[in-house]
C-alpha cells in the first residue's frame, strides 16, 4: 500500500487510474472511492485548522467544499495534493490515500502527488514571461519532456478540453498576460490538465470572473468531470448547486455534513448547513 | 472657511512643494557640475590615440591609456567571474531556500561587507594574495560586487508574485526547476539590472587597486602581473607635475564616467516598462 506513487509515464497516452487498486467503496454509487480521507487533523504551527474530517471522494464527479471564510476549506484541499506541505510549520496527521495510496506515506515524494492531482487557483496565474502555448506545455517541458510533437500534440489537446482553442488557435505565441480574464483562468486550467493529472482540484475558480466568464468555467467544469475526479471550492451556493454531484460543509475545522448536493441544499440532516445554505450566517 | 487662511495655505502649500523642487534639482546640480567640468577640461585631450596608443615615458607629450582602458575593462571581467556567481546564488539561497534565521545572519552579513570601506578590501587582499596582480584586483573588486549582488537578486526574486511558485509547484515541477525556469527568469531583467549597477559602482574605485593592481606602464600579458586601470592612472597622473598628464587625466575621467553613465542608460533602456509587471 505504502511503496510510493508511480509517476503516470508521462510520455503515454492518458494516464490509467484503473491500474491502480480500487480503494474503500464510497457511500453513494457503490464506485471506487478517489480519495479516501480519514481522521484528518491538520495544524499551521499551533492552530489547528482542521479537525477529524473523514470523507470519500468519488471518481469523475464533481465534489464541491462550501463553508463560510477561513472554515478550513482551502487547507483541506491543499492537503488533497500537498501543496499545505510548502507552508512553513503545517503540519498533517490522519491518513489520506489516492486510489488506495498513502499520500502521506515517508517514500512519497510531494513533487509526484503534484503531477498526479492538478491545481487551479483562485486568482489566474499564468507565467507572465511565457506565450500562450509555452505556458499550456510548462507543465511537461519542466517534468523533462523532450519530444516537440507529443508536446505541441498536448498543448492543443489541454486548450481543446479547456474550451480555449478556438479563441488563441491564432494567437499562440502571445504573451499570455495579453488574454482576458476569463481566458487566463481556462489557459491556467489547460495547463493543469496538460501533464494529465488524475483529479483537478479548484479553489474558487471563477470567484474573479464576470457573470459570462463563470459560465464558461461552470460548462467547462460539467465538460471535465466525464474524465476527471474534480474537488472544487466555492463560495458561491448556486454555482456548488449547479455543478455538483456531492456536496461537504465545513464549519470551523469540521465537517459538518457530506450528501448528495441536491440534499444538502433541500434536506440538509444539520441545522447548521441548514442556516448556511439559506444564508441565515456565513 | 474664511478667505485670509484659505490663502495662507494655499501659499504654504507651494512653499514647500517649492522646497521639494529645488532639492530635487539640488541632486541634478552636482552631476551636471560634474560633467560640464569633465567636458571642459578632459574633451580636448580625448581623442584617437589617448584610446589607442599607451603611454609616454614622463615630461614626454603625446601617448595614451589604452592599457589602462583594456586593463578597466580586464578587472571588470574578473570582478564578475567573482562576484556575479557568488552574488547571485547567494541571493537566490536569500530569496528561495534560507531558513530565517540563517538568512538574517547572511543579510546582516552582506550588509556589513557593503559598508566596508573600500581600502579595506585592497589591504585585505593584498595580505591575502600576497603581492601585486591583475587577479588580486579583480578578487578586490569582486567581493565588492558580492553583497551588491546578493541583496539586488534577492529583491528582484522576492518582487515575483507568490502565485506563480505555486502554479509551478502544482504542476509538480520540481522546486529547483520553479527557481531557474520561473522565479529567475521573471527576475531576470531586475537582477540584471542590480549586476550592471554593481559594475558601475566598482568600475571607479581606486583604493582597493592601489595595493593589487598596482599599475603598469606597459600592456599585461599575465594576469598575475600588475594591470593598469583608468582610476589608477588618473590617481596617478593627477599627483604628477606635468602639464600633459593632468589633461590626460581629465580626459580619463571623461572616459570613465561617459562608461559609468552608458551603464546607467543601459539599466534605463532595459527597465522601461518592465516595472509594472513585476509589481503586478
Amino acid at each position: 500500500m505504502t511503496k510510493g506513487i508511480q509517476l503516470p509515464a508521462l510520455k503515454s497516452a492518458p494516464s490509467a487510474p484503473a491500474a491502480i487498486p480500487p480503494a474503500a467503496p464510497a457511500p453513494a454509487g457503490g464506485s471506487a472511492a478517489t480519495f479516501d480521507v480519514r481522521q484528518l487533523n491538520v495544524w499551521f504551527g499551533s492552530h489547528q485548522v482542521l479537525r477529524g474530517v473523514s470523507l470519500e471522494i468519488r471518481p469523475k464527479a464533481v465534489t464541491a467544499i462550501i463553508g463560510p471564510s477561513g472554515c478550513g476549506k482551502s487547507t483541506f484541499l491543499r492537503v488533497l495534493n500537498r501543496m499545505h506541505d510548502l507552508v512553513p510549520g503545517a503540519r498533517v496527521e490522519g491518513r489520506i490515500t489516492l486510489f488506495g495510496e498513502d499520500l502521506y506515506a515517508r517514500d512519497v515524494d510531494a513533487t509526484l502527488v503534484r503531477r498526479r492531482v492538478g491545481m487551479v487557483f483562485q486568482k489566474s496565474n499564468p507565467f507572465p514571461t511565457m506565450s500562450v502555448a509555452e505556458n499550456v506545455t510548462v507543465g511537461l517541458r519542466l517534468n523533462g519532456m523532450r519530444e516537440k510533437g507529443l508536446i505541441q500534440e498536448r498543448m492543443e489537446r489541454s486548450l481543446r478540453m479547456a474550451a480555449l482553442w478556438e479563441e488563441v488557435k491564432d494567437r499562440l505565441n502571445a504573451n499570455a498576460l495579453s488574454l482576458s480574464g476569463g481566458q487566463q483562468q481556462r489557459l491556467c486550467i489547460a495547463r493543469a490538465l496538460a501533464i494529465e493529472p488524475e483529479v483537478l482540484l479548484m479553489d474558487e475558480p471563477a470567484s474573479a470572473l464576470d457573470p459570462l466568464a463563470t459560465a464558461k468555467i461552470e460548462e467547462l467544469i460539467l465538460q471535465l468531470k466525464q474524465d476527471y475526479t474534480i474537488v472544487i471550492v466555492t463560495h458561491n451556493m448556486q454555482q456548488a448547486a449547479r455543478i455538483s454531484g456531492q456536496t461537504a460543509f465545513f464549519y470551523l475545522g469540521e465537517l459538518v455534513e457530506f450528501d448528495q448536493t441536491i440534499r444538502i441544499f433541500t434536506h440538509p440532516r444539520q441545522k447548521q448547513t441548514e442556516d448556511y445554505v439559506t444564508g441565515r450566517f456565513g | 472657511m474664511n478667505h485670509w487662511y484659505h490663502r495662507w495655505r494655499k501659499l504654504k502649500s507651494s512653499g514647500v512643494s517649492g522646497l521639494c523642487l529645488l532639492c530635487a534639482l539640488a541632486v541634478m546640480t552636482p552631476l551636471a557640475l560634474v560633467f560640464f567640468h569633465l567636458l571642459k577640461a578632459g574633451a580636448s585631450s580625448l581623442d584617437l590615440a589617448f584610446l589607442t596608443q599607451l603611454p609616454t615615458p614622463p615630461a614626454e607629450p603625446g601617448g595614451g591609456m589604452a592599457n589602462a582602458i583594456v586593463g578597466s575593462a580586464t578587472l571588470l571581467g574578473l570582478a564578475g567571474l567573482v562576484g556575479i556567481p557568488v552574488g547571485v546564488l547567494g541571493g537566490i539561497y536569500l530569496s528561495e531556500f534560507g531558513a530565517r534565521r540563517r538568512n538574517w545572519a547572511v543579510r546582516f552579513a552582506a550588509d556589513i561587507l557593503n559598508g566596508t570601506p573600500s581600502i579595506v578590501w585592497g589591504i585585505v587582499v593584498y595580505a591575502l594574495v600576497v603581492g601585486y596582480s591583475a587577479y588580486a584586483a579583480g578578487l578586490a573588486l569582486g567581493f565588492m560586487m558580492i553583497p551588491l549582488i546578493i541583496r539586488a537578486t534577492e529583491e528582484m526574486m522576492a518582487l515575483v508574485p507568490n502565485s506563480y511558485r505555486e502554479a509551478a509547484f502544482a504542476l509538480g515541477i520540481p522546486h529547483w526547476r520553479i527557481v531557474l525556469n520561473i522565479v529567475l527568469k521573471t527576475a531576470g531583467k531586475g537582477i540584471i539590472t542590480g549586476i550592471l549597477l554593481a559594475a558601475a559602482r566598482v568600475t571607479g574605485e581606486t583604493a582597493p587597486l592601489l595595493f593589487t593592481a598596482f599599475g603598469n606602464d606597459l600592456w599585461n600579458r599575465n594576469l598575475s602581473q600588475p594591470i593598469e586601470a583608468l582610476p589608477l592612472k588618473i590617481f596617478n597622473y593627477a599627483l604628477s607635475p606635468y602639464d600633459d598628464r593632468h589633461r590626460q587625466a581629465w580626459a580619463g575621467a571623461l572616459v570613465l564616467i561617459i562608461f559609468v553613465l552608458a551603464l546607467n542608460i543601459g539599466v534605463r533602456v532595459m527597465t522601461r516598462g518592465r516595472a509594472p509587471r513585476l509589481a503586478r
